[in-house]
C-alpha cells in the first residue's frame, strides 16, 4: 500500500509553538508517506491537538514548516500558501474527523447536505448527481440511505461520526486528519466504527494523522507511532515495535495503564 | 409640493448634514466598483426605527438633488403607510418633486419590488434591506462569511438550495433568492419576489442597496451581469401566475392576494399600483375592475 519510491506526502521540520512561556509542541519532525497511518498518543496536554493543528494549517508554527506534495507532485511549505489555497487544499485534498461531530458537521443541514457540501464547493451543480454521490456514501458508511434527509440532530453518536466522515471522503482527499474520532462513543459503536474506517482508508489508499490517547485505537489502525510528552516527541517507531517493546520510561507507564480487557 | 428646503432652515437639505452624505457616497461609489460587494458605512440614526427603511433613506439623501424627481414604493404600491411617509420626509427636508409616475421618476426607493416598467438610465432604483448578507443563516459568524465573500467560496449558498429541493422537490424560495452578480459576489437581492430577479439582470438603471442596522451598501452598476443560482437539473424559474390581475386583466405583472371578505373571497391584483393604474387608464380591465371612464372622474 505504501509507495516507498514516492516522495513523502507530508513532512514536518522542527514544529514548534509556544503559547507565552509554555510549550504547545517543540521541534516535532517526521514525514509521513502516502497511505501511511500515523498515530499521535499521549496524554492530555501532551501537545497532541497543537501538533494536529501546525499539520493541517490551521495553527501557525512559531519555528519549522510543513511541506506537502500537492495533487500536481509539487512540494510546496503549507506556510507559503494563500489562505484561498490552503482552504481549497483543506475541503478537497484533505479530510478533518472532530472528536465533536458537531463540529466537523452543519448540524441544521440534512446528512445529504453535509456530504454534498463540499461537492458544490468544488463547483458541482447537477442536484442529481451530487444526491447519488450522497447515497453512495451513505451506504458506505452503513447508514440506511432512507435518512438522507434526516439531520444529523436526529442521528446517533456512532451515525454522526460515521456521517462526518463521509462528507470528508467524498472529495477523495488523499490525507485524513483524525482527532479522537472514536472519543465518547460506547465501546460496540467504536468497534464498529474502527473496522469501518479500517476498510476505508485501506480502500482509498488513504494517509492519516490520528490523534489519540487510546492505544488500543493506536494499535488497530496505525502503521508507526509518535508518543508525546510535554509537548516532545519522545518516541517514535512501528505501532507494534513502540506497543510491545517500549524503550522510554514514560511510554512503558502508558502502556502498562492500559487496562487488560 | 412645491415646497423648498428654505422652508425648512433647521434642516441640511435632505436631512443629513453634508459629512455624512459624503461619508455615503464615498461608500456607494466604492460599491458601485466591486458590483455586489457590501461596503460598511457609519450607518445614521433616522427618524424611523430600523426595519422602516433607514438604509434606503439614508442612500437616497445621498444621492438627492434638487432637481430629482422622488418615486417611493412598498410593495409596489404608492400609498402604503411606508411609501407614504418616506416620501413626506423628502418632500419636507429635501422639496424635491415627488411622483407616483415610474417614467417620470429620477430616484426610486423601494421595498420589496421592482417596478413593472423597465427602468431608463437616468433612473436610480435604492433598494431597502433587511439583511444584506445572504450567507448569514448559514453561517452566523461576520469573519467566516466575509472571508467566504473573499475567496468565493460559494459552496454554502448551493447547500442550502440543495436542501430545499430535498425537502420540497424543488427550489422554494420565493423572495431574497440569491444572485450571483458579474460572475463574482453572491449577493441578495433584499426581500424582492424571484419574479424580480430577471429585472436586475443588464439593467440600465443604477441600482443602489442600503441596510441601515447592518450598516452595509452595495450596488449593481448599469448593465451588469446578474445571474440567479441554480441547478443544472433544477434551473432558476421566475414565479408564474396561472390567472391575470382582476382589475386590470394583466397576465405579466407580480400579483398580490387580497382577502376581499370573510367567506373566503378574494382577488389577485397587481403589486406594482402605477402599473395598474396605467393600464387601466388605457382601457385595460379585469374580471372584478370597473372600465375607467370620463363619468367616472
Amino acid at each position: 500500500m505504501t509507495n516507498l519510491s514516492a516522495s513523502p506526502l507530508l513532512v514536518a521540520e522542527g514544529l514548534s509553538k509556544f503559547y507565552g512561556l509554555r510549550i504547545g509542541c517543540r521541534n516535532v519532525s517526521f514525514a509521513l508517506e502516502p497511505g501511511e497511518v500515523l498515530a499521535i498518543v499521549g496524554e492530555s496536554g501532551s501537545g497532541k491537538t497543537t501538533l494536529l493543528n501546525l499539520l493541517s494549517g490551521q495553527l501557525a508554527p512559531d519555528a519549522g514548516a510543513v511541506r506537502y506534495r500537492m495533487r500536481d507532485g509539487e512540494t510546496k511549505n503549507l506556510l507559503d500558501l494563500t489562505e484561498a489555497e490552503r482552504r481549497f487544499l483543506a475541503r478537497t485534498d484533505w479530510g478533518f474527523v472532530h472528536q465533536d461531530a458537531r463540529n466537523g458537521l452543519r448540524m441544521g443541514v440534512s446528512a445529504g447536505g453535509n456530504i454534498g457540501e463540499r461537492l458544490m464547493g468544488v463547483g458541482d451543480r447537477h442536484y442529481g448527481r451530487i444526491r447519488e454521490t450522497a447515497q453512495g456514501w451513505l451506504s458506505r458508511v452503513e447508514i440506511d440511505i432512507s435518512r438522507i434527509d434526516d439531520k444529523p440532530t436526529q442521528f446517533s453518536g456512532g451515525m454522526r461520526q460515521r456521517l462526518q466522515i463521509a462528507r470528508n471522503l467524498v472529495t477523495h482527499p488523499r490525507l485524513v486528519f483524525m482527532d479522537e474520532p472514536t472519543g465518547g462513543l460506547d465501546v460496540s459503536v467504536q468497534a464498529r466504527l474502527l473496522d469501518l474506517i479500517r476498510g476505508l482508508v485501506a480502500d482509498l489508499g488513504l494517509a492519516v494523522v490520528l490523534v489519540t490517547h487510546d492505544l488500543s485505537v493506536a494499535r488497530l489502525l496505525s502503521h508507526r507511532i509518535l508518543v508525546m510528552k510535554d509537548g516532545h516527541v519522545i518516541e517514535a517507531g512501528l505501532t507494534d515495535r513502540v506497543l510491545d517493546d517500549p524503550q522510554e520510561a514514560y511510554t512503558q507507564l502508558l502502556v502498562s495503564s492500559v487496562l487488560a480487557a | 409640493m412645491s415646497r423648498t428646503a428654505e422652508n425648512y432652515r433647521g434642516y441640511n437639505f435632505a436631512y443629513l448634514d453634508e459629512q455624512t452624505k459624503r461619508m455615503i457616497r464615498r461608500a456607494i461609489l466604492k460599491a458601485i466598483a466591486i458590483p455586489g460587494y457590501q461596503v460598511p458605512f457609519a450607518s445614521r440614526e433616522m427618524p424611523m426605527p430600523y426595519g422602516w427603511g433607514t438604509g434606503g433613506v439614508q442612500v437616497t439623501a445621498a444621492i438627492l438633488g434638487p432637481t430629482d424627481v422622488l418615486k417611493v414604493i412598498d410593495q409596489g404600491a404608492d400609498d402604503t403607510t411606508n411609501a407614504v411617509s418616506i416620501r413626506q420626509f423628502f418632500e419636507k427636508t429635501a422639496g424635491v418633486e415627488t411622483t407616483t409616475e415610474t417614467e417620470k421618476a429620477t430616484v426610486i426607493q423601494t421595498r420589496h419590488r421592482i417596478p413593472e416598467a423597465k427602468l431608463q438610465a437616468h433612473q436610480v432604483l435604492v433598494y431597502q434591506v433587511p439583511i444584506p448578507e445572504p450567507l448569514r443563516f448559514l453561517e452566523p459568524r461576520e469573519t467566516e462569511t466575509r472571508t467566504l465573500h473573499a475567496l468565493a467560496e460559494y459552496g454554502l449558498m448551493h447547500v442550502r438550495l440543495y436542501e430545499d429541493i430535498a425537502q420540497h422537490g424543488h427550489i422554494a424560495k420565493t423572495y431574497a433568492y440569491p444572485v450571483l452578480v458579474a460572475d463574482r459576489y453572491v449577493m441578495d437581492p433584499s426581500p424582492i419576489p424571484k419574479f424580480d430577479n430577471p429585472k436586475m439582470h443588464e439593467s440600465a438603471a443604477l441600482q443602489l442597496f442600503g441596510a441601515g442596522r447592518e450598516k452595509r451598501i452595495y450596488a449593481i452598476p448599469p448593465h451588469t451581469k446578474v445571474v440567479s443560482l441554480d441547478f443544472e437539473d433544477h434551473p432558476f424559474e421566475a414565479t408564474k401566475f396561472d390567472q391575470p390581475c382582476a382589475l386590470c386583466g394583466a397576465t405579466d405583472s407580480y400579483l398580490d392576494e387580497v382577502i376581499t371578505d370573510d367567506r373566503g373571497g378574494r382577488m389577485f391584483v397587481c403589486s406594482d399600483t402605477h402599473h395598474c393604474e396605467t393600464r387601466r387608464a388605457e382601457g385595460h380591465v379585469g374580471t372584478l375592475g370597473t372600465p375607467v371612464t370620463e363619468a367616472a372622474e
